[in-house]
């Protein structure tokens, strides 16, 4: 398989603080990785290096078959990031927004990716709305389509869940198989377990500044004693039940 | 220079420039201020003020244009600041464009913004009764002068607009440049001020500005001030360029 992502030996510190200590781990293309870690371990320190923000202390970066270091151009030309708060333009409409990266990429058509993007996304409606007016959930959906323009091959999501509320979280979790299942790599990170187990094909556990454990849920799993068979009635969770409860609101309304 | 360096750069300005023009706010600021400003000191204050000249709008013009240039960039400092704590330039930084238009884009939208607004203001002036037999090449001059006082107030924005930790740290070094026109000669000539605050106001950059826009206004011979006038301005400049520099390299 050919590597989306190389890295060997990260390190990087912020004065006395070693945040990472020698990062090793490799993404195939075309399939989704997660990085999993408690706050501060260091998730976004990698993304940040691997999207051309910061430049690592030592250790090698290669994206896309480009050095970070030597050939960030190119790695830009790679890659999309969407950073841990939506990127967006609050001043903007959506459809100003889209419109802005378009011509940023330097894409013939602005207008018309614009239009195809906003369909995709169900933002067609508020597209001529500014983005203040927009709900978390329409502000991530509307950064992940700017993150598509020009049609990268890797994108990197850093916490794209992170206070959204469930439906929305499922807007997004969809959106990101979508991606994969048209041939693009996604690099995600996430604190939440389940978030990681429902999307990824690999995942790697980012802890004190090295990846501790890195495979598939499958391998992950092999780590612990095998499972026993235990019967316990199954509770809905907090989380069917809230959904379950709008859908049937939703329906009322229709 | 890279192909795309314009195309990038008037994208980053259309996107200020619609900024400036979706803040009513903002335009009050930049435009209605230093007009009601102008307003008060004509009509209210203007009759008790002995400047020597029988035409107080012309007296008083430069130094009303030196406030909202002030007020201007307090603004781009904002913009800025909203633009590293949004995560928008991180985004921009992380696309393949040419990523000095990010910073540079901020600094041609306070130029232009800043000409509408005295633009603006001038006309206003016109009304108001403010009269110059200047020729082109003063004018030329004027605008020189004006252009590099934005941008020496520009770079200091940009200093504070990078490395400010609150919106309002971002917005409050503007209120001693606000202030500075008040202790000079733009609205009363300094030789009424005691001595303490007379030797500040004549050794000030904004007093050499405003001498010297006046003078060219009225063709009348700049000698000096011109000179101190622009040393004043490139000098803030350079100097407000490397420290902003400093606090954008520490951000990206």
């Amino acid at each position: 398989m050919e590597k989306a992502i190389q890295v060997n030996g990260l390190q990087k510190s912020y004065e006395k603080l070693h945040v990472l200590t020698g990062v090793d781990f490799e993404v195939e293309k075309g399939c989704i990785f997660a990085l999993l870690g408690s706050n501060g371990a260091g998730k976004t320190t990698i993304v940040k290096i691997l999207t051309t923000l910061l430049k690592q202390d030592g250790g090698t970066a290669v994206v896309n078959g480009f050095d970070v270091a030597s050939k960030p151009d190119s790695v830009r030309q790679s890659i999309s990031l969407t950073g841990q708060f939506a990127a967006v333009d609050e001043i903007l409409t959506g459809r100003e927004n889209l419109i802005m990266i378009a011509k940023l990429r330097h894409l013939k058509n602005p207008r018309q990716v614009a239009d195809a993007l906003l369909n995709r996304f169900g933002l067609t409606d508020a597209a001529d709305r500014r983005v203040s007016t927009y709900s978390g959930g329409m502000r991530r959906r509307l950064d992940i389509a700017m993150s598509l323009i020009g049609k990268p091959q890797i994108i990197f999501l850093d916490e794209p869940t992170n206070g959204l509320d469930p439906e929305a979280r499922l807007e997004v979790w969809k959106t990101v198989k979508e991606l994969a299942n048209n041939g693009t790599t996604v690099f995600l990170t996430t604190q939440y377990l389940d978030e990681a187990e429902h999307l990824a094909d690999r995942i790697a556990i980012l802890h004190e500044g090295k990846i501790i454990a890195n495979g598939t849920l499958a391998d992950l799993k092999k780590l612990f004693p095998p499972a026993k068979a235990e019967y316990v009635e199954k509770q809905p969770t907090l989380e069917e039940i809230f959904l379950a409860i709008i859908g049937k609101k939703e329906q009322k309304v229709q | 220079m890279n192909k795309h360096f314009f195309s990038d750069m008037s994208v980053m300005l259309g996107r200020s420039m619609r900024h400036i023009f979706r803040s009513m706010d903002t335009i009050i600021t930049v435009t209605i201020m230093p007009i009601a400003e102008m307003l008060l000191f004509v009509y209210v204050f203007g009759g008790a003020i002995h400047t020597g000249t029988d035409n107080y709008v012309n007296y008083l013009l430069p130094g009303i244009l030196l406030i909202a240039i002030a007020s201007g960039i307090a603004y781009t400092s904002y913009r800025l600041f909203i633009d590293v704590q949004g995560g928008i330039f991180e985004r921009f930084h992380s696309m393949p464009i040419v990523r000095s238009t990010v910073l540079w884009g901020h600094v041609l939208t306070s130029l232009v913004s800043n000409a509408i607004s005295i633009l603006v203001i001038i006309l206003v002036a016109l009304i108001m009764g403010f009269r110059s037999s200047a020729g082109v090449l003063s004018w030329l001059a004027v605008i020189g002068i004006l252009a590099l006082y934005t941008l020496a107030l520009t770079w200091i924005a940009a200093i504070a607009g990078l490395s400010a930790k609150s919106v309002d740290g971002a917005g409050a070094f503007a209120y001693p440049l606000l202030f500075l026109p008040f202790i000079s000669s733009a609205f009363v000539p300094t030789k009424s001020m005691p001595t303490v605050v007379r030797v500040f106001a004549e050794n000030q950059p904004v007093t050499s500005i405003v001498d010297a826009i006046r003078s060219l206004l009225a063709e009348r011979p700049v000698g000096n001030d011109i000179w101190i006038a622009l040393a004043w301005c490139v000098g803030i400049m350079l100097a407000a360029y490397v420290f902003a520099m400093r606090a954008y390299k520490k951000r990206a």
